[in-house]
């Protein structure tokens, strides 16, 4: 807990502080240490840090946050000789904080004879614990900003205790003030931060009297006292609006990219003018999963199909194959896999490096540009990604000294060999471990489509094993009726059920055989939807469940829930029923009733390891747990291949 | 057998003469289908070599236990009435193929598992040796084949047993996947692996002490201890912690049918170790008295799982019910590239049982010497590379073998 608390503070501190841009992080670090030591109510607002960005509060607290600082900070100011340099050194997303923190500088000015106080109190509350301790050190960096005279005036009278409550008045007091900062009042802070400034700097002169200020500033101010942990949190929260932009470009680069997030206004902005695809409205869609993109179906398919002249750099193969994603005439992950790379591997033959620039880099970017446009048609499954990871690498690694179509050839035969190795063979090999685990007399449940698992139950028997096979089926895909036409046609014995009817039909099941579209680290499979329900029941009446699943499909992402990462299907898919006119109960609905109405259709969802009894991959029957073994192991090979 | 499905039980009344036996070899997934299988099948398919030899060095024999052993086992085989306790007669009357070498190897398994104190897998690396010396091999490919050949004969003349499996796959890697034997002349490397073979015999004691050392830790004084079974690994350790001068008291299951909880006590009393004795239904009712449960293991499974002596699952399960850790000895090469998936996912491995009384021919007797005890009763394992939770057992594997 602590170590959070210490490590979350940084980027708050950070935005308090004004300090030179190439030691962003350090200074900050003691500050914020010595606070949360000296004085346990500061505590809660490291915590507070921890907000995710989901939880932004709005603007408004931004100002009355800046105008915090601005007031309180003078009282340090005395503290002079490191402020001076630290003024203009602001890096630009303070800046930008700044233009906005004068209405708060302002209220200084104005009510600081009421307001102020409790400002200030608010503003101690962080600070005053450092004061005492960081001043003789002269490394506060505060000390930059604006009136001090006043300030300090109130901060001398704050006792230490009077923090919280402080802070709460503060909060009421600012949301007032947020609707008065008009333009013109925002010019008027200007001036009073630029008078701060001026004022600031005849401060730092001063500064030789600064030692016995704090001392004395505890006296005053009697209890204004009570915690405001709201308040609190909701100031971090702020702050981290103008500091995480910066910080978080930094952090970009180590991190994997997050996932679009579709109900983030700048992005989806931004993502809406890159695609090429219309979005589709995004009415009806339940709240918790707004986060996803949406649905595109296939209505698009004329527009896409119209823009073909326009998009040059999509190779038509890549064209192709995103075409079959948005008509849903692909499915399955091995299928889309394979597809996708083999368009990859004819873009990649007809490729010609353009002059001045060399084909590692522009084939990398010519990739992402495909799978930009992939993404655009159906959101990639994890497997894919692995497999637009592996490509990605092998460009990077091809050594400078081959010519243009010797790379080409390479890279060609490195997508077949991964086709071959990662997906042909290892489906071979599930196959013949699972099929082990095939006795005579099994009753083997099936549910969806899943391609392996259909693999093994025709090898199986094939091998003259006697089972019998249940698949269950939901709407609205349906897809397990494909699988049983299959099967039945080579004359397995089957029974066809709903997952309704899941829990009649478990009694009798003697094996559970499940695809999966991804494991997780944690074990976790990520699967068609049903498929946790099916997991659960089977575990429920002890039937052991075999998750069968190539090893390029593990990923090192850990995943709790299938909230965070998902696919929304067409909405329209599960509202209706095709060809059956006395079912379509929600057919007739007013725009005004449909306002009530939010429909959900989830792709995928995610079945917590407890529930899966093995795993079978290329690598033999593990555990759930060994996941993360297998993805370590394959991470080495995978760069060797 | 008894099936859940109701529709499957109408089935089998009909084709009751076609259904084919199951194949214990379908289980072995390391091997591919021994192609001498056949000709070298074990005499006694249906009496678990592994079990017969541990009962014979294990257990407490009576007169009468013996004559009653003899009497079951003429029942069931009347053409082998001779063979009280191994299958040294394998060779003679189950080989009629030419090659000599997969003979020898048998036999020279069966002499070293006579040894009451060689533990199965040593007896088959040491058997395997045997193949290498006596081989007339020129290229470390021939030598490979033939030491393919030998260990695919030893594994499927007793399929039953996982240390032999594992031994045999151990050595077998241990030939193919040693990159330092690739740039050595053949007479070097053939001399290196016999050495190798020879000292796995120390290794196998080796393990024994270091296991007894890591689970000093977990005694602790004033415990009482519950084992289940005869197994070197927890006399060892027992016989450590009384050394240490440790106060725990033990309480030993007698260990059906072949009593090797006997044997166990026998051997704590003389180390002046308090012992009680339990018949195998009275662990639930003495759990709460019991601080730990100690039991070694025939095999360590892929899932992190044991098999073990039958009686094992159901001792874990009380455990577990009472919130009682449940520790397991077992040296890393009995660590198996196996997965079963419920109690009657592997290979019977059946044994004799003398209930005292003649049995009415139509009555069934459960004959099946072990069981599988799934990971999620287990709470640690103490082996040679330290101390497991179950789920390393699987990320050890597969460092091993892939």
């Amino acid at each position: 807990m602590d170590a959070r608390r210490m490590s979350r503070a940084v980027p708050r501190v950070r935005q308090v502080g004004f300090f030179t841009p190439n030691t962003p992080v350090q200074q900050p670090r003691p500050q914020s240490a010595a606070p949360s030591s000296e004085s346990p109510p500061l505590s809660d607002s490291p915590a507070s840090n921890s907000l995710s960005p989901v939880m932004i509060p709005p603007p408004r607290h931004l100002s009355d946050n800046l105008g915090g600082r601005t007031a309180a900070v003078p009282v340090p100011g005395r503290e002079n000789s490191g402020e001076l340099p630290t003024v203009g050194s602001y890096n630009p997303s303070e800046s930008v904080l700044w233009l906005d923190s004068p209405p708060r500088s302002r209220i200084g000015d104005e009510e600081l004879s009421e307001g102020a106080e409790s400002s200030l109190g608010w503003y101690r509350r962080s600070n005053s614990a450092k004061f005492a301790s960081s001043l003789p050190s002269g490394g506060f960096n505060l000390s930059t900003v604006k009136h001090p005279e006043s300030v300090a005036a109130v901060e001398a009278k704050n006792p230490l205790p009077g923090k919280s409550e402080a802070q709460k008045e503060q909060a009421s007091s600012s949301k007032p003030l947020k609707a008065k900062t008009t333009k013109a009042e925002r010019r008027a802070l200007q001036e009073s931060q630029r008078a701060a400034k001026a004022a600031s700097k005849a401060e730092a002169n001063k500064s030789g009297t600064a030692g016995g200020a704090p001392s004395s500033k505890p006296m005053k101010q009697p209890p204004l006292k009570k915690d405001g942990p709201p308040v609190a949190s909701s100031i971090a929260a702020s702050e981290r609006i103008g500091v995480d932009r910066s910080v978080e470009k930094e952090r970009k680069k180590d991190l994997p990219p997050p996932r679009k997030q579709f109900d983030d206004e700048s992005r989806g902005g931004r993502a809406k003018r890159r695609s090429v695809l219309n979005q589709p409205e995004a009415r009806n869609r339940v709240e918790l999963f707004r986060h996803l993109p949406p649905h595109k179906n296939g209505t698009q398919l004329p527009y896409l199909q119209s823009k073909f002249f326009e998009l040059q750099e999509k190779h038509p193969a890549v064209y192709k194959v995103g075409l079959q994603y948005l008509a849903g005439d692909l499915s399955g992950g091995n299928a889309r896999c394979i597809a996708m790379l083999q368009a990859f591997q004819e873009a990649i033959r007809d490729y010609s490096t353009p002059p001045e620039k060399t084909l590692t880099r522009d084939l990398t970017s010519k990739i992402g540009g495909f799978v930009s446009f992939l993404i655009e048609c159906r959101p990639l499954s994890m497997s894919m990604g692995n497999a637009i990871r592996f490509l990605k690498s092998r460009i990077a690694r091809l050594p400078l000294t081959l010519s243009e179509s010797e790379a080409k050839t390479t890279l060609c035969s490195d997508i077949e060999r991964f086709i071959n190795e990662k997906i042909v063979l290892a489906d071979k090999v599930i196959l013949r471990h699972a099929a082990t685990k095939i006795r005579d007399g099994d009753v083997l449940l099936t549910y969806g489509s899943s391609c392996v698992v259909e693999m093994i139950l025709l090898y199986a028997h094939e091998l003259g094993k006697q089972f019998r096979v249940v698949v269950v089926d939901s709407h609205p895909m349906l897809e397990g009726q494909k699988l049983l036409r299959r099967l039945v046609v080579k004359g397995l014995s089957c029974i066809y059920t709903q997952l309704n009817a899941i829990s009649y039909v478990m009694h009798e099941v003697t094996r559970v055989f499940l695809g999966a579209s991804s494991i997780f680290s944690n074990g976790t499979v990520y699967s068609m939807v049903g498929t946790a329900s099916v997991a659960m029941v089977a575990h429920a009446f002890r039937v052991p469940v075999l998750v069968c699943c190539e090893a390029y499909k593990f990923h090192e992402r850990v995943q709790l829930d299938s909230i965070c990462f998902n696919e929304l299907g067409d909405p329209d898919a599960i509202s209706k029923v095709p060809g059956r006119v006395d079912v379509n109960f929600l057919d007739n609905l007013t725009d005004k009733q449909k306002e009530n109405l939010e429909l959900l259709n989830l792709k995928y969802d995610a079945t917590p390891s407890d529930y899966i009894s093995v795993i079978v991959t290329d690598y033999g029957m593990i555990p759930p747990t060994s996941v993360p073994v297998i993805v370590r192991e394959y991470r080495k090979e995978y760069l060797l291949i | 057998m008894w099936w859940r499905s109701a529709s499957f039980i109408l089935d089998r009344q009909q084709e009751q003469n076609t259904n084919l036996p199951p194949n214990p070899e379908s289980l072995l997934l390391s091997s591919p289908p021994p192609s001498m299988a056949d000709s070298l099948q074990n005499p006694k398919p249906d009496i678990s070599a592994y079990y017969q030899t541990r009962a014979a060095h294990h257990a407490v024999v009576t007169s009468d236990w013996l004559a009653q052993a003899q009497a079951a086992v003429s029942v069931q085989t009347n053409d082998d009435v001779s063979s009280g306790s191994d299958g040294r007669v394998a060779p003679t009357c189950g080989g009629t193929g030419g090659d000599n070498k997969t003979f020898s190897v048998i036999d020279e398994f069966n002499s070293w598992r006579k040894q009451p104190d060689l533990a199965e897998a040593v007896a088959a690396i040491r058997a395997l040796a045997a193949v290498i010396r006596a081989s007339q091999a020129t290229t470390m490919m021939e030598l490979e084949i033939e030491l393919k050949k030998a260990s695919d004969s030893l594994k499927a003349w007793d399929a039953t047993s996982i240390s032999l499996t594992a031994g045999c796959d151990l050595f077998m890697r241990y030939v193919t996947r040693t990159s330092a034997l690739e740039y050595e002349d053949f007479n070097s490397a053939r001399y290196r692996l016999i050495e190798r073979a020879e000292k796995f015999g120390e290794i196998s004691y080796k393990a024994r002490r270091i296991i007894a050392m890591l689970s000093q830790d977990f005694i602790f004084d004033g415990c009482t201890i519950l084992v289940h079974g005869f197994s070197r690994v927890v006399l060892e350790v027992l016989k450590t912690a009384a050394q240490n001068k440790k106060h725990f008291r033990v309480f030993c299951t007698e260990g059906r049918p072949d009593r090797t909880g006997l044997r166990l006590s026998n051997e704590l009393a003389k180390l002046d170790v308090p012992v009680k004795l339990l018949i195998d239904s009275a662990v639930a009712y003495t759990m709460d008295e019991v601080d730990m449960v100690l039991v070694g293991a025939d095999g360590v499974v892929e899932s992190g799982g044991i098999i073990n002596m039958m009686g094992t699952y159901q001792i874990a399960l009380v455990s577990h019910s009472m919130n009682k850790p449940v520790y397991v000895a077992a040296e890393s090469y009995k660590f198996a590239r196996l997965y079963p998936l419920d109690q009657k996912d592997m290979g019977p491995a059946l044994r004799t049982i003398d209930f005292g009384v003649p049995i009415p021919s139509k009555v069934e007797v459960e004959k099946s010497a072990r069981d599988y005890t799934p990971p999620q009763y287990l709470t640690l394992l103490f082996t040679d590379l330290g101390v497991l939770t179950p789920s390393v057992v699987s990320d050890e594997l597969i460092q091993l073998y892939l």
